[in-house]
């Protein structure tokens, strides 16, 4: 599989970006770190409107399309022209920008003006604007941070169905872990400028070795696939490497990816009988590793899946917990993100 | 009449010369992060506060047959600059300069620099983009910076006095006219040609800040 080389060093201040890494060419690379870790100075490096572009080719020949946190339409312009702006200055474009439009559903918004459009369409349009470009690359600088919750839910189908839809490799920044989960295939976690650590979504976000992915944005995900439906209780049955679990709701999709937090996991060493927990699952321990003076993070494998749980440091000890134990894990909440 | 129209011809020769100039002078003022800027920023500015006088002085030396720009055009076309239409056109290129400059600069500060890479990152170059967006989100900047050079340029006097004398059909533009009319106690035509200068300078600037607030409550 081909991959796309990252390579950039920018100095500004105090602060010092250094990224030297690759990603796949294919799917979505979700970029994750706190506020000023320098995840958009490494976009706008890609993208060549910042740092060093010594040699490179300028900023309006490398074809990488830019989504920015607000959409940056061009107010002087109506919905399509907005779209075809990039279209128009790419002429070996092949696109329909028609079907672009419906794929993002702004086809009825074509004749409006940007100034009337709501912030969820004004950055659909700005989606599909930078699709009608025929990009090689896309960047997307959290692209729905600007958007309240509502408007957010607005668009994320969206980029569901962009990554469904599209060949085109897509790298998405955000310090949201949700839609990081959601979105991303690949994860590179960058912090203070520099990435610590870099592989397939699942796999990194299982790390516990990572305090970048501690706290709140501890968990797992994992894929599964649809197995039934239960009427009478409306849950929903997923299954996956490692067992089955009931999910809350009715979900439409045949497979799904599920994410379940750290902190929705408890281990026992018995499989509870009677426990209001639905989802009881037997599992090995991979490693243990302290998180905080109370906490400890727990990895654990159920059949090709992990799942990282946080524990308190007394019950790790209380309960002699170590590499290698077949335990069971107690899942109070899971929740399906695609 | 005949001032009038001569008055009206040179202000419409400068203001198309100083958009055309003046648009990429002004962006460059608004974009620049040079030490010169300031530098530059400053000699725009000077025909605002300057006694036209001064510069009328100056430009009478350099323009003249001896002077280092005059001299070449004698040279290049066998006429003398001062006490001509062309040396009042580059008179009052300079003299109404900051009118047309200040505006577009300010109209282009006003942009957003991510909307200008929105621009380029689409695959526009930076003069696609200037013209593309830059140029058309100012387009208030531009209506201001051409009715106040228009307007300013009608308005001259010093200047003009001092380059361009006061040759009927050449250099006798309207200003000049109603002082000659005013010297002669001529006041029925001072009269009439002030009147229109008047009525002029109103509708125009009216019609700037009518526009401009009609665009803001856009």
């Amino acid at each position: 599989m081909s991959r796309i080389r990252l390579k950039h060093s920018i100095r500004k201040g105090d602060f010092c970006l250094d990224v030297d890494t690759d990603i796949p060419a294919t799917g979505i690379t979700g970029v994750f770190g706190e506020s000023g870790s320098g995840k958009t100075t490494l976009l706008r490096c890609i993208a060549g409107l910042d740092g060093s572009q010594h040699g490179l080719p300028p900023v309006h020949e490398r074809r990488i399309g830019f989504v920015f946190q607000v959409p940056q339409l061009f107010s002087h312009l109506s919905v399509q022209k907005n779209i075809e702006y990039g279209m128009r200055r790419n002429s070996d474009a092949v696109v329909s920008v028609n079907e672009i439009a419906r794929l993002l559903e702004v086809d009825g918004l074509l004749d409006r003006s940007v100034t009337e459009l709501s912030g969820g369409e004004a950055q659909r349009v700005s989606i599909a604007r930078v699709l009608c470009q025929s990009p090689r690359l896309i960047l997307m600088d959290e692209p729905l941070s600007a958007l309240d919750e509502r408007r957010r839910n607005e668009v994320l189908p969206y980029l569901d169905r962009l990554h469904a839809e599209t060949s085109v490799p897509i790298i998405y920044v955000s310090h949201n872990i949700d839609e990081i989960c959601r979105l991303s295939d690949h994860l590179l976690v960058l912090d203070d400028g520099k990435v610590v650590a870099e592989g397939g979504l699942q796999d990194t976000l299982t790390r516990i070795d990572l305090p970048q992915l501690g706290g709140r944005n501890s968990g797992a995900v994992i894929e599964a696939t649809q197995a039934r439906y239960d009427e009478d209780y409306d849950l929903t049955l997923f299954s996956f490497s490692g067992g089955e679990l009931w999910v809350a709701g009715r979900h439409e999709s045949t497979s799904a990816r599920l994410r379940i937090s750290a902190s929705d996991i408890s281990l026992s060493r018995v499989a509870a009988e009677s426990t209001t927990i639905l989802n009881i699952l037997p599992a090995i321990i991979e490693s243990t590793l302290p998180e905080t003076a109370a906490t400890e993070l727990v990895q654990l494998r159920l059949g090709d899946d992990i799942l990282v749980a946080r524990i308190t440091r007394r019950s790790l000890q209380q309960m002699k917990l170590c590499a290698g134990d077949e335990i069971f894990v107690q899942i109070k909440s899971v929740t399906v993100r695609r | 009449m005949a001032p009038l129209f001569l008055s009206i011809k040179l202000a419409s020769v400068t203001t198309v010369i100083l958009i055309i100039l003046g648009a990429p002078l002004s962006w460059w003022l608004s974009q620049s992060r040079s030490r010169w800027q300031p530098v530059v920023q400053a000699i725009v500015a000077m025909p605002i506060v300057l006694p036209p006088t001064v510069l009328g002085f100056y430009l009478l030396v350099v323009l003249g047959p001896h002077g280092a720009i005059g001299s070449w055009w004698v040279q290049l076309t066998g006429d003398t600059l001062t006490f001509s239409f062309v040396g009042l056109v580059i008179a009052s290129c300079l003299y109404s300069l900051p009118f047309a400059v200040q505006p577009m600069q300010n109209a282009f500060e006003s942009l957003s620099r991510k909307n200008l890479e929105a621009a380029w990152t689409l695959g526009a170059s930076k003069l696609d983009a200037f013209l593309s967006v830059a140029v058309p989100l100012s387009i208030r900047g531009f209506v201001s910076a051409a009715v106040l050079s228009f307007a300013h340029t009608l308005g001259e006097f010093g200047v003009v006095l001092m380059v361009g004398g006061n040759i009927p059909g050449e250099t006798r533009v309207v200003s000049i006219a109603i002082y000659d009319h005013v010297e002669t106690l001529n006041y029925a035509a001072a009269n009439r040609l002030s009147v229109v200068l008047i009525v002029f300078a109103f509708v125009a600037l009216f019609g700037m800040f009518l526009l401009n607030r009609r665009w803001q409550s856009r």
